[in-house]
């Protein structure tokens, strides 16, 4: 039936034969209050089959009533994405008899999606520096989510051996948006980067519309991966696979690359590839085969009689055309500009998930370099340790900004601050209540200042005789004598002055 | 459209909409699809450019609900019809090939 197995081709050797073709479908679940057509909660995690209704359940006589608050994700989310909204668009029934949706039709769009023909750009790192790749967008169009099976009675796992399943109707009915790729051409090598970059900015961009959490893994967003390889130079499409529920960024780098690898194989070898559904194995890290397209496939589409269409006005378009945030991407551009960092300083920032985070510590007072200077360097660095996200340390950017605002009056140094930071973890209150309460303020007093400089003279003549002679880079070693002789808490600036002042 | 339907058609769609159908009536339903198929072909004929197609009996368009929880079921209602129930969930054979 199926070809036999193949060896993978090495990434890199396959990509010398062949170019990837790769489109992407996105379903992202929309957070919504309400289901798409019935009013049951959505909300993540409650006790099975208890956010269900006679319309989510498809009994007799149910009516399904559009959301409006999804039509408008909806919409935003097009207009984001560079689309064409459709001035008429209907519901068709998508007809299976799969027991996660109880109708035995999951509503949906067919051939008239609410936003089609758009675009977005993604930035990826090259060999050569960043390079833009433009990805188009096929459509945008509504649907509802299903519900959520728990396979039992079988010795090895979700596919082998249960003997039944288990169904959740929580789930059902909440709303979707599934955003397609056209065919993504062209990207050779950097077909997985740019797939993952695709994935993450379609994330930020529904995340910056307010229109879902987007939290992969929750399965509030999902990635289907579909993967053609042709001779290189050809214009022709090779036969694609689709690997479903794809659910990580990092997963979706990896099972393009693996896809990539596991085609050339079959090609290699002179078999053909076979037009079917895979399995991701996060784990392992590969694909398996599914099911074959077959007749199951047939899903008999019909426009759905129980709603009546969408027809979006120009003026409900442009009103939401407004509520658009800036694009993710001129943003990013327009804030590294006016911060004066450099592309490595603002690419760091935002791997490391503190642009917003930046931003609110600049509004509270702080500069662009202090900033950046304590959320990338000892808040990131607790973050990592403690594998904590760094909007959830415990640390605001206005309390950064107050720590910062002690340093500029000379009331604490930088490595008093550290200690600041420790009591803001730990919840000991604000910034200058922990300086306070662990009496961390700077020595200011220069009388203490100055007997301990008289110490540290005493203490290493040798060095004050080459101050003497003119050597000041040597005052290092005196203040940091002071330093500890003061336990850290003076200003060394004022210290190095008072060692030049009585050394010359 | 207007050559009909065949026999294989109709065992197909039977097939799709999980309809068991015995050869006997696939023998007196081939004909009778046929006869309908004819008479819509009538209407499509009739329709022009400038009639747009209905799908709906009303002329309405942009019925929405506001985005607000209401009461649904309780599990007891909603498994009430349920074939079989365990663990709160709809119990039911799986079906081969089925995603999670
Ligand atoms: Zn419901």
């Amino acid at each position: 039936m199926t070809a036999t197995r193949t060896e993978l081709v090495p990434f890199d050797a396959a990509l010398e034969t062949y170019d990837p073709a790769m489109g992407l479908e996105v379903h992202v679940e929309l957070n919504t209050a309400s289901k798409m057509f019935c009013g049951c909660s959505t909300v993540f995690g409650a006790e099975p089959n208890t956010q269900v209704c006679p319309t989510c359940l498809g009994l007799p006589g149910a009516l399904p009533v559009v959301n409006g608050k999804a039509v408008e994700s909806a919409i935003r989310i097009g207009l984001a994405l560079n689309c064409s909204i459709a001035p008429w668009s209907r519901f068709a029934r998508k007809n299976y008899f799969y027991p996660d949706m109880p109708k035995n039709f999951q509503t949906s769009q067919y051939d008239e999606p609410i936003a089609y023909d758009g675009w977005t750009e993604v930035t990826v790192e090259t060999d050569e520096g960043p390079r833009v790749f433009r990805i188009d967008i096929e459509r945008a169009h509504m649907e509802e989510d299903t519900g959520k099976s728990l396979h039992v009675g079988g010795s090895t796992g979700r596919i082998h051996g249960a003997d039944h399943s288990l169904v959740d109707y929580n789930r059902a009915g909440i709303p979707l948006i599934e955003v397609v790729t056209k065919p993504i051409l062209g990207a050779g090598k950097y077909a997985p980067l740019v797939a993952r970059a695709y994935v993450a900015s379609l994330r930020e961009l529904v995340k910056a519309l307010d229109v879902s959490d987007a939290r992969m893994e929750q399965g509030s967003m999902r990635c289907d991966v579909n993967l053609s390889l042709a001779p290189s130079g050809s214009d022709v499409l090779g036969t694609r696979s689709e690997t479903k529920n794809v659910n990580s960024l990092r997963s979706v780098e990896r099972a393009v690359r693996y896809e990539v690898e596991r085609h050339a194989g079959i090609l290699d070898a002179g078999q053909k590839v076979v037009q079917e559904t895979r399995h991701w194995h996060e784990d392992t890290g590969v694909t398996t085969s599914g099911r074959e397209k077959s007749d199951a496939e047939d899903y008999r589409y019909f426009p759905e009689p129980d709603l009546v269409p969408v027809a979006p006005s120009d003026a409900w378009v442009e009103e939401l055309r407004a509520t658009l945030p800036e694009p993710p991407a001129e943003r990013r551009a327009r804030l590294q500009a006016e911060w004066g960092y450099s592309d490595l300083e603002m690419r760091d920032v935002v791997g490391a998930g503190a642009i917003d985070l930046i931003e609110a510590t600049i509004s509270a007072g702080a500069t662009p370099t202090a900033a950046r200077k304590w959320w990338l360097g000892d808040l990131a660095r607790r973050a990592n340790d403690t594998a904590t996200p760094i909007d959830e340390l415990g640390v605001t950017p206005t309390q950064v900004a107050e720590v910062q605002a002690l340093v500029d009056a000379k009331r604490i140094n930088d490595k008093l601050a550290r200690q600041v930071f420790d009591g803001l973890v730990a919840g000991e209150g604000t910034p200058e209540e922990i300086v306070a309460a662990r009496g961390l303020e700077v020595v200011s007093d220069d009388g203490a200042l100055a007997a301990a400089v008289d110490r540290a003279i005493e203490a290493n003549p040798d060095v004050a005789d080459k101050i003497r002679d003119g050597k000041v880079a040597a005052a290092g070693a005196l203040i940091g004598a002071v330093m500890k002789d003061m336990r850290g808490q003076a200003d060394a600036g004022r210290v190095r002055e008072l060692i030049i002042e009585k050394l010359s | 459209m207007s050559d009909g339907i065949s026999r294989a058609d109709v065992a197909h769609l039977a097939n799709l909409a999980r309809i068991d159908l015995s050869d006997a009536e696939l023998d007196r339903l081939t004909p009778e699809l046929t006869v309908i198929l004819e008479s819509v072909a009538q209407v499509a004929a009739i329709a022009s450019a400038d009639v747009p197609p209905t799908s709906h009996a009303v002329p309405l368009s942009n019925v929405f609900r506001e985005d607000v929880v209401t009461p649904g079921l309780t599990p007891e209602q909603a498994l009430a019809g349920a074939p079989a129930v365990e663990q709160q969930r709809f119990a039911v054979p799986r079906i081969l090939g089925e995603d999670a």
